[in-house]
């Protein structure tokens, strides 16, 4: 069993889409895959072609990249600037334009062969900060809960080393309560009515389901915790019209050969031994009480926005694009002018383009390309 | 960005996953007692959590039946 190819079936998959398809016996129905992850593979293994029409599929809030406001992009392009500072980040938020006008560059892309350096894990950050001690490293710290608890393992790493040059740009947030937020956006759920969620399948593994149980309990809205493999998101599909059609409302776990109810209990206790959580500001969606996670105050030295103290610069949005009515799952990228002329994802205008996770993304990449 | 990979634990001081024939050094401190063979979701260097093969081959069997004409759900348990 390699975990993979087992999982992308073609075969399978066309009986599993069919079968939901007699589930949906004619009748429509709108549910959400919360992750970009999901969002990326349905169009990357064709699944909107197998899947019938009378099933709507919306793109959440789930691709970090999507979701950094602006403001936090200036930070860091400024940080950038800062004499002696090298920035550690993960490849995804080097497009990500930021507001920054005039002479300095405004994406961290134009910067990546001076002091912005792309890494594949906080471990390479750390290693950097330790053969650099006379420099000063600041990770950015973007993503959910699958990304927050690697960035506090190196947090207690670097505590334990006592490594005074590590630091990191906080924006962590956590799905849960942004979730609570898509439900309870009135204006939003009049507009588009929201049957179900696929819940993200990493996020859960680390938090397990019980923080989604108030989906299901206050606002009777199913969840299906699925894996990211094509046969997972269409059992995950099955199982989820499945609670709809019936009625019902649970929190089910299709992605059990790793996610379990009770998440990991050991990335957890990381988590919360070095974040506490905070209100965050989502690009598109506004400030999510408490959405995300900051350093706790034993940790503050590691913070990088305290120790430079970087202002963070109004947040301006693009003229035009509508990433937030896509990320609060009101409309699909035709929907927006600027799709495919003036954004693009050589030349992207909103965040959702930027990103491969971002809805306009992988809508562009696949529209011609599945049909 | 919440991507995974399934590895194969192969070596464990240091620890060293391995996928398709490509290795690499792996955390393991956000879980406890892993031994080499065990398959873990790695992403951004750290294991996540480990994969379970049985419940895996319960998934996949219930794929096939809910793929093929009469499906029979009974006694599965996702
Ligand atoms: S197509 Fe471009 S401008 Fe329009 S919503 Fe998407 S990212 Fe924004």
């Amino acid at each position: 069993m390699r975990y993979m190819t087992e999982f992308r079936d073609k075969e399978l998959a066309r009986g599993m889409a069919q079968r939901i398809s007699s589930l949906l016996n004619g009748r429509y129905y709108t549910i959400m895959e919360v992750c970009g992850t999901h969002t990326m593979n349905i169009f990357r293994y064709g699944l909107k072609e197998i899947l019938p029409a009378n099933l709507r599929l919306l793109s959440g809030p789930g691709c970090p990249v999507c979701v950094t406001p602006t403001s936090y992009i200036d930070q860091a392009i400024t940080l950038a600037h800062v004499p002696g500072v090298i920035i550690c980040t993960f490849g995804d938020m080097l497009k990500v334009p930021g507001s920054i006008t005039g002479d300095t560059a405004n994406s961290l892309e134009r910067l990546v062969l001076g002091n912005v350096k792309v890494v594949y894990s906080t471990a390479d950050a750390l290693s950097m900060a330790e053969a650099n001690p006379d420099k000063k490293v600041v990770f950015l710290g973007v993503g959910f809960e699958t990304t927050a608890p690697t960035i506090a393992a190196s947090v207690l790493e670097a505590d334990r080393k006592g490594l005074g040059n590590y630091f990191v740009l906080c924006a962590h947030k956590t799905m849960p309560q942004v979730m609570r937020s898509l439900v309870e956006d009135v204006g939003a759920r009049r507009a588009v009515p929201l049957q179900g969620f696929i819940c993200p399948a990493h996020v859960s593994t680390i938090i397990g389901s019980r923080p989604y149980e108030f989906l299901a309990g206050e606002f009777g809205i199913p969840c299906v915790i699925a894996g990211f493999e094509p046969l997972d998101i269409l059992h995950g599909i099955h199982l989820l019209l499945g609670q709809i059609v019936r009625g019902e409302a649970r929190v089910e776990i299709q992605y059990s050969r790793v996610a379990r109810p009770e998440g990991n209990p050991r990335a957890q206790a990381v988590i919360k031994e070095v974040f506490e959580p905070c209100d965050a500001e989502w690009r598109g969606i506004g400030v999510v009480p408490m959405s995300g996670l900051g350093l706790r105050s034993r940790y503050r030295r590691f913070d990088a926005a305290l120790h430079f103290s970087v202002p963070a610069p109004k947040t301006r949005e693009p003229k035009g694009c509508l990433c937030g009515d896509m990320l609060r799952g009101v409309k699909t990228p035709p929907d927006c002018p600027l799709f495919g002329g003036t954004c693009t994802p050589s030349h992207p205008v909103g965040p959702c383009m930027v990103s491969s996770e971002g809805t306009c993304a992988a809508w562009f990449k696949y529209q011609g390309e599945n049909k | 960005m919440c991507l995974g990979v399934p590895m194969k634990v192969v070596e464990l001081d240091p620890p060293v996953g391995e996928l398709g024939g490509l290795r690499c050094k792996i955390n393991l401190s956000l879980l406890d007692s892993v031994s080499v063979g065990d398959y873990v979701i790695v992403h951004a260097g750290y294991a996540i959590e480990r994969l379970d093969e049985k419940v895996a081959r319960k998934t996949l069997q219930f794929m096939s039946t809910l793929s093929s004409p009469t499906p029979d759900t009974t006694g599965f348990k996702p």
